[in-house]
């Protein structure tokens, strides 16, 4: 296992040397100076002169794809125009907030979507199946800030029951934090998990139908067990791919619910940054954010061999 | 097994039937796939009341009359009003032209520009490998982030917008496309084409594509109804459709500000917009069942 995972490290290194490559681009294959754009419209030629300077813009292209890919081996994001902090160290302020939040919303789409689609699936065709699925596509079509607004008009504003929008860090305790980011993780939840109670549902389906699942309940086992046990093991691989493909959908998501509820995550900090054209932390968020969402998918991949004992690598 | 036999007997028969009498073999398609059908239906409403919208007397979206400002919705203003005392039901409707040409454009440009990507690729070994390295490190970005990333260095507009939505998705819809290509090219037509004397263009454009057009308009559908929803998350972010267009997005961007007083400037351009992408989900979901496409 552990040379496997070695390999699949090394493995990623190819796909974020595009990634990086990619976000350099962004800023040069875009039409105008980018320093220009940077600076904004109210800027004096010197402002200009300042931010070429600064971004290395006025290097030969050659030499600037090597700054910034050496700058980026060495761990160094670059430096935030406005507030002139490291990026590293603006994103490392704000990824509490973040990971809490999406953590939050995968354990509660995972814990209500799974069932969800085993429910569905098990009593195919019933009201219920219907009902999960409706929910489902639902859940798929509406815009995750409509929704969270949905939920402070009624669990907040109506109904008094949580705050309406804030963050308290961990650190101050459980309590404060769980209760402020219960709406935001809610909110975001709710189209990952539509998303892992439809996958869970098809692949359900296609297990249900197998000999062992009737030999299961004919030899007179609980219908729990037979789920749980011979059913949903052996559906688990589409949705374990479900949950690490559509976490990018979670991260997403965690950018618009973060700016509803003021949650001061990466996404808050994203979108200050593109108001203020601060480029540097925007290439910054993105390359931390692809490197998880890579990181991801490789844990999911070495999940197969936990979950089917039949892949070898 | 047996249900998908029948399933394509029908749709031979389908097709037999609609060669001779179009219109009644249509309503028995619509018939048999009731999502294809709700999907199609919704979607025509929402597509009449954005296209015909001057028409239905509501008068001007950027009308401002202060002395009306964020009143509930009553007989004058279905929807109520925002804070500058615009009708937030006249805008609701002048927003589905928006969203709708912002999705139509988003599915037509990705599906064009992934598509001729995805056949060039899928037939040019040396060029494949450069360029799936390439799509795969543009597809570990977040769609989002791509986007916003590109918003932050473009001028607000609608065009603007489009690109940046279609960006993200032209791997992905090219990854689909090589992947079509690469088992196509093994097939016994094609290589029966390459006998006759048959170039690689015309292989590509008259035995490839034809094969590749269900799939294409499947995903077409899943592709415009992200790209509402995505323009929609733009807007409210500040980085997409200019704020004095009213997009759904837009109203509901300035309507975050009055949540508490005037729920109603949120609430109606967002049920609009959930069931617009609703129908273009369901009528993607039919359209995969009647077109026999496995696989998104």
């Amino acid at each position: 296992m552990l040379p496997e995972i070695a390999r699949r490290l090394m493995a990623t290194i190819p796909v974020m040397g595009v990634v990086a490559l990619a976000v350099f681009a962004l800023l040069h294959l875009t039409p105008g100076d980018p320093a220009v754009i940077i600076a904004g419209d109210y800027a004096t030629s010197e402002d200009i002169a300042r931010i070429r300077a600064r971004l290395g813009l006025d290097q030969p292209l050659i030499t600037q794809v090597g700054l910034w890919l050496g700058r980026l081996a060495r761990g160094d994001l670059g430096t935030s125009i406005f507030s002139g902090l490291p990026v590293a160290t603006l994103i490392g302020q704000r990824a509490e907030a973040t990971i809490g939040l999406t953590v939050l919303a995968m354990l509660i789409s995972v814990g209500v979507g799974v069932p969800l689609g085993v429910l569905a699936a098990w009593r195919k065709g019933s009201w219920l199946d219907r009902a999960v699925m409706v929910v489902a596509v639902s859940g798929f079509s509406m815009p995750v800030f409509w929704l969270g607004f949905l939920l402070v008009y009624v669990f907040a504003i109506s109904l008094h029951w949580l705050p309406v929008q804030g963050y308290r860090p961990l650190g101050e305790g459980l309590g404060p934090f769980l209760r402020h980011l219960a709406l935001p993780a809610l909110t975001l939840s709710v189209v990952y998990m539509a998303l892992i109670a439809r996958m869970t549902r098809a692949s359900m389906l296609g297990v249900l139908g197998e000999d062992y699942i009737r030999t299961a309940f004919a030899k007179g086992l609980a219908p729990r067990r037979v789920l749980a046990r011979h059913a949903l093991k052996n559906a688990s691989l589409p949705v374990v791919t479900i949950v690490g493909v559509g976490f990018a959908l979670l991260i997403g998501g965690a950018v618009v619910t973060e700016s509803v509820f003021a949650v001061p995550g990466l996404g808050r900090l994203t979108v200050d940054a593109i108001v203020k054209r601060d480029y540097p932390v925007i290439q910054g968020v993105i390359l931390v954010v692809s490197a998880v969402y890579v990181l991801v998918n490789m844990v999911v991949d070495l999940l197969y061999v936990v979950l089917d004992p039949r892949i070898r690598y | 097994m047996a249900a998908v036999r029948s399933s394509e007997v029908r749709a031979l028969a389908g097709a037999r039937v609609a060669a001779a009498r179009p219109r009644a073999a249509g309503r028995r398609v619509l018939g048999r796939h009731p999502t294809l059908a709700v999907g199609l239906g919704v979607l025509a409403l929402i597509v009449t009341a954005g296209a015909l919208a001057p028409l239905w007397g509501t008068g001007d979206p950027l009308e401002i009359r202060p002395a009306e400002r964020l009143q509930g919705p009553s007989a004058a203003h279905w929807f109520g009003t925002d804070n500058f005392g615009r009708d937030i039901y006249t805008r609701t409707l002048y927003g589905a032209r928006v969203s709708l040409v912002v999705g139509g454009a988003v599915a037509t440009g990705s599906l064009l520009l992934g598509g001729a990507l995805g056949l060039v690729v899928g037939f040019h070994r040396r060029l494949d490998a450069v360029a799936m390295r390439v799509m795969d490190g543009v597809m570990a970005i977040p769609a989002i982030l791509l986007a916003l990333a590109l918003m932050a260095l473009m001028k607000a507009s609608v065009q603007n917008v489009v690109i940046a939505l279609v960006v993200p998705e032209i791997p992905r819809v090219a990854r689909v496309v090589r992947a079509s290509v690469l088992s196509l090219r093994e097939h016994v037509m094609v290589e029966g084409a390459r006998a006759l004397g048959v170039g690689t263009p015309r292989i590509l454009l008259r035995y490839v594509l034809p094969a590749l057009v269900a799939p294409l308009v499947v995903q077409g559908t899943y592709i415009g109804a992200s790209a509402i929803l995505f323009e929609a998350y733009l807007s409210f972010l500040g980085a997409g459709t200019p704020p004095v267009i009213p997009s759904w997005g837009n109203i509901m961007a300035e309507g975050r500000a009055y949540v508490q007083l005037a729920f109603w400037i949120i609430l109606f351009p967002g049920l609009f917009l959930a069931a617009s992408v609703l129908a273009i989900n369901l009528a993607g979901d039919g359209l995969r069942d009647l077109l026999d496409v496995r696989d998104r």
